[in-house]
């Protein structure tokens, strides 16, 4: 644990950023943009676990666990999201998300 | 000393994040996020877990910024500006994540944390032990299904990206 720093403050700082990121996922237009709100999401998730982990049960290590399968997920998430942008650029020449309407129907 | 390395770093965090998804460059933006990546590596460090700092900054801060800067190489122009929402949209999402913060804030707050006094450092073998554990509490099961998925998304990911090529490849036209 940080000496002279409560869980509080650290709670309260990740609970910020994962608002940051909603408010980033609902007001952008641009799949980009989306997908960056998204990571800043997923990352306040995975250091919500481990200051838990480490503050609350410091001799288990199941919220590090469960960290390290989130940021994999992330990379797996992050690699399809790419392919798939870029193959739409490809087929309409554009990323913004009032255009996609192709997979609507 | 701690204390002030954890404000400059809580600083850092929620200033290049609100930048990350306000600016309207889009490089800018991925260039923040990959600011914000670092300063929460730099939190881990702080609480001890060099090996997760280590992953986060090869990982997230490495890898994934890169992937992204690539794609947005590949589809914007680089002195484009992006195009914002409305005003009116923006407020109100404003202010719905104002009240969900302060609804998380006093949940956080109300709750009395049962805080271990203990401070133990982990090494990176104690992590690697309990991921290929066969026992009680191990996750070699998970860790099986992770490195399937990474599989199937690597190869999904190819597919897709290739596209119509392949599909023109195996139908051809008579």
């Amino acid at each position: 644990m940080i000496t002279g720093i409560s869980i509080y403050e650290i709670l309260t700082v990740t609970s910020i950023l994962f608002f940051i990121g909603v408010y980033g996922f609902i007001t952008r237009t641009n799949l980009i943009s989306i997908l960056i709100s998204v990571e800043l999401i997923l990352n306040a998730a995975v250091v919500n676990f481990v200051i838990i982990n480490k503050y609350l049960f410091p001799e288990v290590l199941q919220g590090v666990y469960f960290s390290i399968f989130i940021i994999a997920v992330a990379a797996a998430e992050t690699a399809l999201a790419v392919s798939i942008i870029i193959n739409l650029y490809r087929q309409i020449s554009s990323v913004e998300v009032k255009d996609i309407e192709t997979m609507k129907y | 000393m701690e204390r002030i390395i954890f404000y400059c770093l809580a600083i850092a965090i929620i200033v290049f994040a609100i930048a990350s998804v306000t600016s309207r460059k889009m490089l800018r933006s991925v260039v923040y996020l990959s600011f914000v990546l670092i300063s929460i590596a730099g939190i881990f460090f702080l609480v001890d877990y060099n090996f997760l700092a280590a992953i986060q900054l090869t990982v997230y801060a490495g890898g994934i910024v890169v992937l992204i800067i690539f794609s947005v190489l590949l589809v914007h122009h680089i002195e484009m500006e992006l195009e914002m929402a409305r005003a009116s949209k923006k407020i109100l999402t404003a202010i719905a994540c104002l009240i969900g913060l302060g609804v998380f804030l006093t949940a956080i707050y109300s709750y009395d944390f049962n805080v271990a006094g203990n401070s133990l450092t982990t090494t990176t073998s104690d992590i690697g032990n309990g991921l290929l554990n066969y026992g009680a509490g191990g996750f070699i099961l998970p860790f099986e299904v992770i490195s399937v998925l990474l599989l199937a998304a690597m190869i999904g990911s190819i597919v897709i990206a290739k596209g119509k090529k392949l599909t023109e490849k195996n139908n051809p036209a008579p």
